[in-house]
């Protein structure tokens, strides 16, 4: 009894402790923003890695969102005899949740990984030690640009996810469900307002924040073993997938 | 550094594709049009019951759009709801004892104001007020209406039945 209470006690001062570490890491991560801007050469190499090299896969995968929003849209809307309206619940559903959140889950698996090992295997390999010799600070050098370049790729990606999302549903519920063309876009016209999108924008934004700091914090602290690279890139996905869907629901509540 | 000419490329076209992608979004899904608020005139309008009727709903006649519902307030000086209409500069031959009525679009749509054409000789201008208007229909309110008068029906025929 005394060993259960004992270990329960431990495990969560260790995530306290976890929670705390993040905290003061994403303070560090934001306070040295406006410096790191000024080397952006550094970030738009990041900007590549992370956002143009996960293009391929948002898109994909945003048209195939569109899609099936555009059946189970129609399937649901056509029992109301209302399936001009289908234009706008996959306007509203892609630009205010699915593309934000799916893109930032995508995210977190294509490029979140691809950050944590990267940094992992630099920690294991001792080429951040050999930084600090220089007198370089790593966190300046090569955290700062990858956070910066996921932060800066997450909106974009969530715009275009639902963009071709959008296209996806127009695809299927005008060519081949046989929906007004003309209702499609001027019902979705009459309903989605500029403060929509802007909600959309914001939840990727703070998104790319979340995600980025945890791929890089993962990455930044990996334990300096095969497996401890493993483990990061693993608890990458993870908790950036838990903390997304978590942040999705409470910035829903605070903007609805 | 490494092809970094290739890298500032695809970036370059990433970022592009995002900000165009964003452009689409706010300007094809949303009903913001540019300039369009600015080069109108307005009247008012005082309504018993404006229903649902949101700021940006249309303005139409005859099935045309011709403005938008610049704001919705309440008056009482006159207990009514005071609307304010910005009709584009374009329409500018309405007969100033033209009528406004609020109806809705389909049974789910929106609610928008409808003007119908009045023959007087003269036209609106900004600030004019539209002096005949017609309130939007609350459906509760129809429902009790023929609810009561059909009780009122049934009644005296209960009564002439003993």
């Amino acid at each position: 009894m005394r060993q259960i209470a004992r270990e329960l006690r431990q495990s969560l001062s260790g995530s306290l402790v976890r929670i705390g570490k993040y905290s003061l890491f994403v303070g560090r991560l934001l306070s040295e923003t406006p410096r790191a801007l000024l080397r952006f050469r550094l970030v738009v190499e990041q900007v590549y890695n992370a956002g143009a090299l996960s293009l391929v896969i948002i898109m994909l995968s945003g048209l195939f969102v569109g899609m099936v929003l555009g059946l189970q849209g129609y399937d649901l809307l056509q029992r109301f005899g209302s399936e001009e309206s289908l234009g706008t619940a996959a306007a509203l559903g892609l630009v205010k949740e699915l593309g934000p959140v799916v893109t930032a889950l995508l995210f977190a698996g294509r490029a979140g990984t691809a950050l944590a090992s990267e940094l992992g295997l630099m920690r294991a390999t001792d080429q951040i030690a050999a930084l600090e010799m220089m007198a370089v600070d790593p966190v300046r050098r090569v955290v700062m640009p990858r956070f910066l370049g996921s932060v800066i790729a997450m909106p974009l990606l969530a715009a275009i996810f639902s963009m071709i999302g959008i296209f996806g549903a127009q695809l299927v519920g005008v060519q081949l469900m046989g929906v007004d063309p003309g209702q499609f876009w001027s019902q979705m016209k009459g309903a989605v307002e500029v403060a929509d999108v802007m909600e959309g924008v914001i939840k990727s934004c703070v998104f790319g924040v979340a995600c980025g700091a945890i791929a890089v914090y993962e990455g930044f602290h990996a334990i300096p073993t095969a497996e401890g690279v493993g483990r990061a890139t693993t608890r990458t996905v993870v908790t950036s997938s838990v903390v997304v869907l978590l942040l999705d629901y409470m910035l829903t509540a605070v903007m609805l | 550094m490494r092809a970094t000419r290739a890298i500032e490329l695809g970036t370059g076209l990433f970022v592009l594709l995002g900000f165009a992608a964003l452009f689409f979004l706010i300007t094809q899904i949303t009903s913001r049009q540019v300039g369009f608020g600015e080069t109108g005139y307005r009247v008012s309008a005082w309504f018993e019951q404006v229903g649902g009727l949101k700021p940006g709903a249309p303005v139409s006649m005859s099935g045309v759009t011709i403005g938008r519902v610049e704001s919705i307030g309440y008056d009482f000086a006159e207990y009514k709801a005071h609307v304010v209409l910005r009709i584009d500069r374009k329409f500018d031959r309405i007969p100033d004892d033209s009528d406004a009525a609020i109806f809705t679009a389909g049974l789910l749509g929106g609610q928008y104001v409808g003007i119908g054409p009045g023959g007087s000789e003269t036209y609106f201008k900004d600030g004019d007020r539209i002096e005949f208007t017609q309130s939007a229909v609350v459906l509760e309110n129809l429902i009790s209406k023929f609810l009561f008068s059909k009780a009122a029906e049934q009644t005296p025929t209960d009564q002439e039945a003993p």
